[in-house]
């Protein structure tokens, strides 16, 4: 006869079942995931998909509209626009996945530390409300002024806005997870923090943070643009898209199709993570979930 | 009530402290010598550290940050690099603009977005509602400069309806400063009125599903008077609240507005500061805008009160 | 919809008259090239300050459209039998803004300010004895030997040029720069500093106590009329604002545009796009002496065998009617330039000889750092076409861009890349200030008493020396050809391209004087 070994019970987030069922009933949701793959998918396979060297100029080709040879045209320096365009999604993928990761990774650190260390949350707190007090962009920019254009600063710097956000989350979702029956039990049983934060507080937290994530991709993605555009961005020589669109300012009344590819691009890959995001939360919240 | 005031502002206080903190260390956190910045031109060592002791960099951290608090609070935010004008003459000098374009935007954006907020709300589940929604996100997701060109294009180029940019002072006329604000406001506020439709249409879902609404219209009140008078004011708590979260939105997205349609104001200051690692203004202008954002939010804070009067201090 | 719009406009119209205090005064709003960060033409030779101190400032001489010097504040001159001492006299009637008469004090104190910075004016500094004021209004120079480009260095058209300022202005460090509340010079044009609006506006009053020539306007020479009462300097970064704002009649003059956007002021007949300037501009690369890699003369001889001038002059002019290719070290269609010696810049492109010359070199992969300036496009397309070839070559280079005021900053910097110093700059210099190697800065190779970046060679030096002694038309062009010959060796830069930078204003405008540099009077407003 097989005894039932008593082991502190795992728990899972009934949230789970109600958000894939959620999921399917939330078209614009699948759409947005699919956009979102084929961009994904773009990025990676950029260069076997009919593109050239996007750094290649040829002046002699400059300013030429779309034709059978160039799809999206040349720019003022007779650079490729659609290749510049496929590579371009290789930034603003790699700089909206590496932004939410990390933000969310280093913002799930903090938070878990701070909703059950005393001392520590009143002061990391602090520090995080001074931080949000910064507009999120202007913080992005400062911090781009103390270094130099690179894609990885572009990242550092724009997950460094974005972190206080998800401590802020982490750190509520904590401390009301901390008053559910199971946690004050297993605190009673003796269980030590960490074994507490892994098996109960931390899955708790996936959804939300996946949610909380897309927003952050999304708003990374359009970050990273707004820097480019202004020049506080990715160097001026790497193919982002909004370092595309910002060197295209001039020309908008002559050539605007340099600005409108990268444009539609940016705003679809934006859109389709927003789409997936908003089918996560409704899924996610229950109230909604009951109004279906 | 006195209480939670005295309170909130000593909150207020120790974020900005923080603020302060980390915007006075940005002259030290960047690579080189901020002597060697400032002193730019041919210097030679000797000019280099006669900057230093002028500037007391060779004291202690804390003293030097005591020292620019104390300058702060007699409103000196310093001198800029470039121009050897003190930051707050630079900043006066463009205020105006972008006062008026955030303002305009803040109130176009709240008249339009709590409306269709409601009316979504009200109409849940059908076209409107989707329609609505539909165009939110898609709101959401088209950065401030593309909407702003697709506008430009449009209403000063084909149409000729409004100028291209520019900013004209208010003095100057009514018109002239108005049509000059008109597109930058549309694009500026179009996020940050899909924000707060969004936000306004899950609030009055919510509050459209509790009792006393159902009371109300059992009571036999007419629909518009149930949504004005008993769903929206309960819904003003997260409305509200947005609305000032919202404000970082159109700080943020007023540089590169002004960037896009040569408004002389604040924002395109930081640009140019910011491509010019003129750090006393970026110093000065986070500083003015987090002390805004925060105040504003304050403000929010306080006025639950008067949308909730459950809400106790 | 026109209807609406015109009803609108009308509407608009009508609600301005009313609520404005309309003042007949005339306003010429105008477009400068960049954004004016540095009041002082002696410390920089960017052409903004230049042409603002063109503004309110005067000169003892200046060059007209003949490019012979005649006297401008000064009255009459006279030179001794031995060439060794001239007597100038100032005109009478001149004043500072601030009312104070000028003097010879004032003079002779600026002119040595000028004399530190400036490649001629150390040139006349070294043939100097002395300058004394014998009264107020005249003063004399002594020099050690005869100096033929004296008057040619007094009356300098661009920079940097000897403007004349109030003594203790002068009395400055020349290596300090002067401020806001020290901009009072004796020109046509007062600087209104309680407008100044650093990166948006920069405001002058027509002077009314100046007095001015009784010549026609001939360049920087004759009669300086100012015909408005009031100019401002809107700075508009953006190229494609600018056009809208001039299309629209909310500026009335943009002072360079590129070539591109042309055909968006061309459809609009009440603009007029000019070349304003006969000789065309030129555009270099500048390489860091002082630091590795640059510091070593194989690797910059190799880029002579790369650079395409074609894609330059495509990338900064557009195509082939704005600009063409000059191998010369010297403005292309003036009586010195010429082709000598430059076959590895003009022959057929070799990538093959430049890997080979680069491996000679040594070089080991240092960080080649390219400073840019996103607000300028031409300095801009040329670095991003240069970057684009050095890593086409293999080499180790980071493109890191600013904006103007940024470079022009940085560019003082002798520091290495890691320290914020820089490899490369590209920037582009008028007609006038590359005809001779006198007054082609880029040529001297002083070390540290030269332009940025500083070369050094001591051949190049003792061909200039030779260039200055010759005295008529066939030596001087031999000892041209010996010192670019020396140039193409030693490669203190690279000339990228030659072109014409369009100027273009609204038809309301008269008296718009065709010029290397952009003078604002003589210009009437209807």
């Amino acid at each position: 006869m097989a005894t039932a070994v008593l082991a502190v019970p795992r728990s899972v987030s009934p949230t789970w079942q109600r958000f894939r069922e959620a999921l399917r009933r939330h078209p614009t949701a699948i759409v947005g995931a699919l956009v979102l793959m084929a961009m994904v998918l773009i990025a990676v396979l950029a260069p076997w998909l009919g593109t050239t060297d996007p750094l290649a100029l040829s002046p002699v080709e400059r300013l030429r509209s779309p034709s059978g040879e160039h799809w999206f045209g040349t720019d003022m320096l007779g650079r490729d626009v659609y290749s510049r365009v496929i590579y371009g999604s290789r930034i603003s993928m790699t700089v909206g996945v590496a932004v939410a990761a990390l933000s969310i990774a280093i913002g799930l650190a903090i938070g878990l530390v701070t909703g059950f260390v005393r001392w520590l949350d009143a002061v990391v707190m602090r520090v995080m409300d001074g931080l949000m007090s910064i507009p999120s962009v202007l913080l992005a920019i400062a911090l781009m002024a103390l270094t130099k254009a690179s894609v990885g600063n572009v990242i550092v710097a724009i997950t460094l806005a974005e972190v206080p956000r998800v401590v802020r989350l982490v750190r509520s979702l904590v401390l009301s997870l901390r008053e559910q029956p199971y946690v004050e039990a297993a605190v009673a049983a003796g269980t030590n923090l960490p074994l507490i934060l892994l098996r109960h507080i931390l899955p708790n937290t996936v959804a939300p943070l996946l949610v909380q994530g897309t927003y952050i991709c999304a708003s990374a993605m359009i970050t990273e643009a707004l820097l480019s555009f202004i020049g506080a961005g990715t160097p001026p020589n790497v193919p982002s898209w909004g370092n595309i669109m910002a060197e295209a300012r001039s020309m908008f009344q002559l050539a605007a199709y340099l600005i409108y590819f990268p444009g539609v691009f940016l705003s679809l890959t934006v859109l389709a993570v927003n789409l997936l995001g908003d089918g996560m939360r409704d899924a996610l919240d229950p109230r909604l979930a009951r109004r279906m | 009530m006195i209480v939670y005031i005295l309170r909130r502002l000593g909150a207020t206080l120790i974020v900005m402290a923080v603020v302060a903190l980390f915007v006075f260390s940005l002259l030290f956190l960047t690579p080189g010598d901020p002597a060697a910045v400032i002193a730019g031109d041919v210097a030679t060592p000797d000019d280099i550290q006669q900057i230093r002791e002028k500037l007391g960099l060779n004291k202690p951290f804390l003293v030097q940050f005591g020292g620019w608090v104390v300058r702060l609070l007699h409103g000196d935010l310093g001198t800029s690099i470039f121009t050897n004008l003190p930051v707050t003459k630079l900043i006066a000098q463009r205020v105006q603009p972008t006062l008026s374009l955030t303002l305009l935007t803040l109130f176009v954006a709240v008249l339009v977005a709590v409306p269709i907020g409601v009316i979504a709300a009200a109409k849940a589940g059908t076209w409107t509602d989707r329609s609505v929604m539909g165009f939110s996100v898609l709101a959401f997701s088209i950065p401030v400069f593309v909407l702003a060109y697709v506008l430009i294009s449009i209403f000063s180029i084909h149409l000729e309806w409004l100028p291209v940019q520019g900013y004209r002072q208010f003095g100057d006329g009514l018109w002239p400063w108005l049509s000059h604000l008109i597109l930058p406001s549309i694009a500026l506020g179009t996020v940050y009125t899909a924000l707060i439709a969004r936000i306004t249409r899950a609030a009055m879902l919510d509050v459209l599903a509790q009792d006393y609404i159902r009371t109300a219209n059992a009571k036999g009140l007419a629909p518009r008077a149930v949504l004005t008078r008993h769903a929206l004011k309960n819904a003003g708590v997260p409305i509200i609240t947005v609305i000032g979260i919202g404000v970082a939105l159109l700080i943020s997205g007023a540089i590169v507005t002004e960037t896009v349609f040569a408004i002389p104001g604040i924002g395109r200051l930081t640009v140019d500061a910011i491509l010019r690692r003129d750090y006393p203004i970026i110093q000065g202008v986070i500083l003015l805008f987090s002390g805004i954002y925060v105040l504003i939010n304050l403000l929010v804070d306080l006025s639950y009160r008067l949308f909730d009067p459950r809400i106790r201090y | 919809m026109k209807v609406v719009a015109v009803s609108l406009r009308a509407l608009a119209l009508g609600l301005a008259l009313v609520a404005t205090s309309a003042s007949a005064e005339k306003v010429l709003r105008f477009i400068p090239q960049a954004d004016l960060r540095i009041l002082d033409p002696i410390t920089t030779t960017a052409y903004i300050t230049r042409n603002h101190a063109y503004m309110v400032y005067d000169t003892l001489f200046a060059t007209d459209a003949k490019f012979q010097v005649q006297p401008q504040m000064v009255d009459k001159w006279d030179l001794s039998k031995d060439k060794l001492t001239y007597t100038f006299t100032l005109r009478d009637g001149l004043k500072f803004h601030d009312g104070q008469p000028v003097r010879s004090a004032d003079c002779i104190a600026s002119i040595e300010r000028w004399s530190k910075r400036d490649s001629l004016g150390q040139k006349l500094a070294q043939s100097t004895e002395a300058w004394t004021a014998v009264n107020d209004k005249t003063f004399k120079l002594k020099l050690k030997k005869p100096f033929p480009l004296t008057l040619g260095a007094l009356g300098k058209l661009s920079s940097n040029v000897p403007f004349i300022m109030p003594e203790r202005v002068a009395k400055t460090d020349a290596f300090k720069n002067i401020t806001a509340d020290d901009t009072i010079g004796s020109g046509p044009f007062k600087f209104v500093k309680e407008e100044w609006v650093p990166g948006s506006k920069v405001v002058y009053v027509k002077n009314t106590d100046y007095v001015p020539r009784k010549e026609a306007p001939s360049w920087a020479a004759g009669g300086k009329v100012v015909k408005v009462d009031r100019v401002e300097w809107i700075y508009i970064p953006d190229s494609a604002t600018a056009a809208a704002a001039l299309n629209a009649g909310e500026a009335d003059w943009w002072e360079q545009l590129p070539p591109d956007l042309i055909p968006l002021l061309k459809k609009n007949k009440d603009v007029r796009v000019e070349n304003i300037d006969p000789l065309g501009s030129l555009s270099v690369m500048r390489f860091n002496f002082l630091q590795p890699p640059f510091n070593n003369q194989k690797l910059r001889e190799a880029l002579l065998y790369v650079v395409n001038q074609k894609d330059y002059v495509l990338g900064i002019a557009g195509d082939e009617k704005n600009g063409h290719p000059c191998y010369s070290y010297y403005t292309c269609g003036t009586p010195l330039s010429t082709e000598v010696g430059a076959e590895p810049l003009k022959g057929k492109r070799d990538f093959d000889k430049a890997k080979k010359l680069i491996q000679e070199s040594g070089y080991k992969g240092e960080k080649i750092v390219i400073i840019s300036a996103t607000d300028q496009p031409i300095v801009h397309a040329q670095s991003l076409i240069t970057t684009e070839l050095l890593r086409k070559l293999g080499l180790n280079v980071e493109l890191q861009a600013g904006d103007w005021g940024t470079l022009i900053t940085r560019r003082t910097s002798k520091e290495p890349v890691e320290k914020g110093g820089w490899s490369i700059f590209h920037t582009w210099l008028v007609g006038p200030d590359m005809i001779s190697p006198g007054i082609n800065m880029g040529l001297v190779s002083l070390g540290e008493k030269s332009w940025f970046g500083w070369p050094s060679d001591p051949k190049l030096e003792e061909l200039r020396e030779a260039w200055f002694e010759t005295s008529d038309a066939a030596a001087s062009k031999k000892a041209a050809e010996a010192v670019q010959l020396e140039a193409f060796k030693y490669v203190p830069f690279i000339p990228t391209a030659q072109f014409i930078l369009p100027t273009a204003y609204r038809s309301n405008l008269s008296g718009v004087i065709i010029a290397p540099v952009t003078f604002l009077w003589n210009v009437d407003k209807k």
